[in-house]
């Protein structure tokens, strides 16, 4: 007897009948039907008749203001871009500044809040303490008073360009921003990235192939020194065959700012840090929650395995919490992109600021950007919560659950 | 994605509705009993609170001659402080009936934002103000300069426009209102703080220590600052429009707010029509005959409103240099009443 003798035929008919009708049957699909046609009609009567209204006033309407020049300068781009780039080109550095910060400020949220959670629920008395004193005192605080507290605390303690803090002359600190040397591409570039790709690649087809055959034949391959062969000396004996792949351009303080290098500027980090510390306040939470509603006996049969604390948690307790951890995880991950549109108090070019502010002033046009602009947050917010669906649905489906 | 959007198109859409059927903004002003203003969130000459919450400033008194015309009562004014991206929208939705708030007349912004501009209160142009410690005694030193400015205005433009024009680097740094900006200046974030002149002197006193601070000598543009209302209502726009012409006309025949009544009792013909007693030029406008009168009385004339606010009586002690009257060798000059 199969499995597949068991299931009805398909029969989708039935299934839309289902879905859009409920109870109701047919009748129900056509009252659906009615009802999205309906709610069409509305919004199309809607549309035509802003545009009509906006056409009598002679206020400028529709999307071909993108195609125009801005006329103004950003100060942080990751795509090159100048005063006269479009306004399109306008919205994607913003976009890209957004993001950059958002994924920046999630990536530091999460390991200070799992640090936290960790300490928190630490038997050492004064780390408990401290992880506590550290949530309660950062979320109870607004979080645009602490943007602003950053801003003006790193612009206040450090020195101008003329006095910066030199990090063995190749890098330098001061209210400008943090100037790196940055890498310029030689010849040997396009070979060395290659080499490097392959050398990712095959190391984690490696790391599949020994996980696979320890599941499976229970046979332990020790891959780490062609792991280190493939990363380290692959590369290497590139760089001998083709030569350097880039060098550093060093920063030089030219007029009133330094000139070559690159440069984080201080609304970027004040953000970044402000955004990364809030969130992970709340983020240690939920992950205390989490690991909290996994059951204290796995944590006593690790033990009892004769695990460490540290392998208990990383191998029992962790993979179990996540469970609980990730559905709200990803609403501070939400809040912290949406969050960074505060970026307008403190100068940072986020998509709401230059977008949102600067462009929708020089053109007007209100309802097209504040449109777009939501249209955006809203992709990313979806976007990242699908990838956490994914993310929770195998975290659920690796334990069997 | 759809029920947000919607939303926001209803809520706009209804709003632009109820305000296109609207055009008589005189009769709903009365109606109101007050007159809704706009102006800056603080910008001292121009626009700003003092301590009690009174406003003062020539943006100000423009919102209050109207007013004057209209009640016959200089606090039937609503003032409304927006930042420079704000403006626009504020107007366009009908949340104020005029925008009186150190705005540069544009082409775009004539055409585009469905609104008019009914005049120059205040000749302007785009400068730039450094720490004296720098030792800068031109703009055209300012090569790899970190720039503050205020963002959603033409300041913003005019500087990407005069470096690039001059071969210079620089880094922006934009905020959204005047204050910060400011702030960041004095806080060493950048070199130079760009804005109007008449804004960089009005700035300069809030910072602490003026003293260390220079306006350099170059002026980058030309910004003249005026008052716009909605498209489609001409009455109101003629209102707006005659009131600032008023204030003009009384500097030039000598009216004032202390001698309006003795003026107004002289046999000259000219001063006869401005100020009501000959011909209905108030009436033609919807108003009354005596509103030259009432204006002066509120807010004084042209000169008067310039020395109180930005001129020599006032901290700023700017010159009035192009705005004089067009008869003293300035560009301030109004269409004749009759």
């Amino acid at each position: 007897m199969t499995t597949e003798a068991r299931k009805p035929p398909p029969q989708i008919a039935l299934k839309i009948r289902r879905i859009l009708g409920g109870k109701a049957g047919w009748n129900g699909v056509a009252v659906q039907f009615a009802f999205a046609a309906i709610l069409g009609w509305i919004g199309y009567e809607i549309v035509s008749n802003a545009r009509a209204n906006l056409e009598n006033q002679h206020i400028a309407a529709g999307f071909g203001f993108l195609r125009n020049n801005a006329g103004f300068d950003v100060n942080q781009t990751l795509i090159s871009y100048t005063g006269s780039d479009t306004f399109l080109r306008v919205f994607v550095v913003g976009l890209l500044n957004t993001l950059i910060v958002s994924v920046v400020g999630i990536f530091f949220a999460t390991v200070i809040g799992f640090i936290v959670a960790l300490c928190r629920l630490s038997p050492n008395w004064l780390l408990s303490r401290v992880g506590e004193i550290y949530v309660e005192v950062i979320r109870n605080l607004p979080l645009l008073f602490q943007i602003l507290f950053w801003y003006l605390a790193v612009l206040a303690a450090l020195p101008n360009p003329r006095q910066s803090i030199s990090v063995f002359g190749i890098a330098f600190i001061s209210n400008r921003g943090l100037v790196v040397p940055s890498p310029i591409g030689q010849s040997g570039l396009a070979p060395f990235l290659a080499v490097l790709a392959f050398g990712i690649v095959a190391s984690l087809a490696l790391h599949f192939y020994a996980r696979r055959a320890l599941f499976q034949r229970g046979q332990v391959i020790r891959i780490w020194p062609s792991v280190l062969a493939l990363l380290f000396a692959l590369p290497l004996a590139t760089m001998l065959v083709f030569g350097l792949p880039f060098t550093f351009e060093l920063p030089q303080l030219r007029g009133f700012n330094f000139a070559g290098g690159s440069r984080i500027i201080p609304e970027f980090v004040a953000l970044a840090v402000a955004l990364s510390t809030y969130t992970a306040a709340f983020i240690a939470e939920i992950v205390r929650a989490g690991i909290l509603s996994v059951h204290k006996g796995q944590m006593e049969a690790g033990s009892s395995l004769g695990l460490s604390r540290g392998a208990t948690l990383r191998l029992i307790v962790v993979p179990q919490a996540m469970r609980v951890i990730v559905p709200p995880l990803t609403n501070q991950y939400l809040n912290l992109t949406k969050n960074s549109s505060l970026a307008v108090a403190i100068g940072y070019p986020d998509l709401v600021s230059v977008f949102a502010g600067t462009s929708l002033s020089q053109t007007g046009q209100a309802i097209e950007i504040i449109a777009m602009t939501m249209g955006v947050y809203l992709l990313i917010s979806l976007l990242t919560s699908a990838i956490m669906s994914v993310y929770g649905w195998r975290v659920s489906r690796s334990l069997g659950a | 994605m759809k029920r947000v959007t919607l939303a926001l198109t209803l809520a706009l859409a209804a709003g632009l509705t109820a305000q296109a059927a609207e055009a008589q903004t005189l009769k709903t002003v009365k109606d109101r009993g007050m007159l809704s203003c706009g102006v800056s969130q603080g910008l001292p000459g121009f626009s700003s609170p003092d301590d009690k919450g009174n406003w003062t400033g020539i943006d100000v008194d423009v919102c209050r001659a109207i007013a004057g015309a209209i009640f016959n009562d200089p606090t039937k004014v609503k003032f409304v402080p927006l930042s420079a991206k704000d403006r626009f929208t504020a107007l366009q939705s009908g949340e104020i009936d005029v925008l009186s708030r150190n705005t540069t007349w544009t082409i775009s912004r004539d055409t585009s934002l469905g609104a008019n501009f009914t005049g120059v209160t205040y000749y302007d142009g785009q400068g730039f103000m450094v720490k004296k410690s720098l030792k800068v005694n031109s703009a055209l030193e300012l090569n790899s300069a970190s720039v503050c400015v205020q963002t959603g205005t033409t300041t913003e433009q005019n500087l990407a426009d005069y470096f690039k024009a001059n071969n210079m680097k620089y880094e922006v740094i934009a905020f959204a209102t005047n204050d910060e900006t400011v702030k960041a200046y004095e806080a060493g974030r950048c070199d130079v703080f760009t804005t109007d002149q008449s804004g960089l002197y009005a700035n300069r006193l809030k910072l602490a220590n003026p003293n260390d601070h220079m306006v350099l000598p170059e002026i980058i543009s030309k910004e003249p600052l005026g008052p716009m209302v909605r498209h489609g209502d001409d009455q109101w726009f003629d209102i707006v429009k005659w009131t600032l012409f008023a204030m003009l006309t009384a500097e030039e025949l000598g009216v004032t707010s202390k001698n309006v009544d003795e003026k107004a009792k002289l046999e000259n013909p000219e001063l006869k029509r401005v100020l009501g007693s000959d011909g209905n030029f108030g009436e033609q406008l919807g108003l009354t005959k005596d509103w030259v009168v009432r204006i002066v009385k509120t807010v004084g004339n042209y000169g008067e409103v310039f020395d109180r606010n930005v001129g020599a009586g006032s901290p700023l002690a700017i010159n009035r240099g192009v705005n004089n009257l067009w008869n003293k060798g300035g560009l301030q000059y109004a269409p004749p009443i009759r």
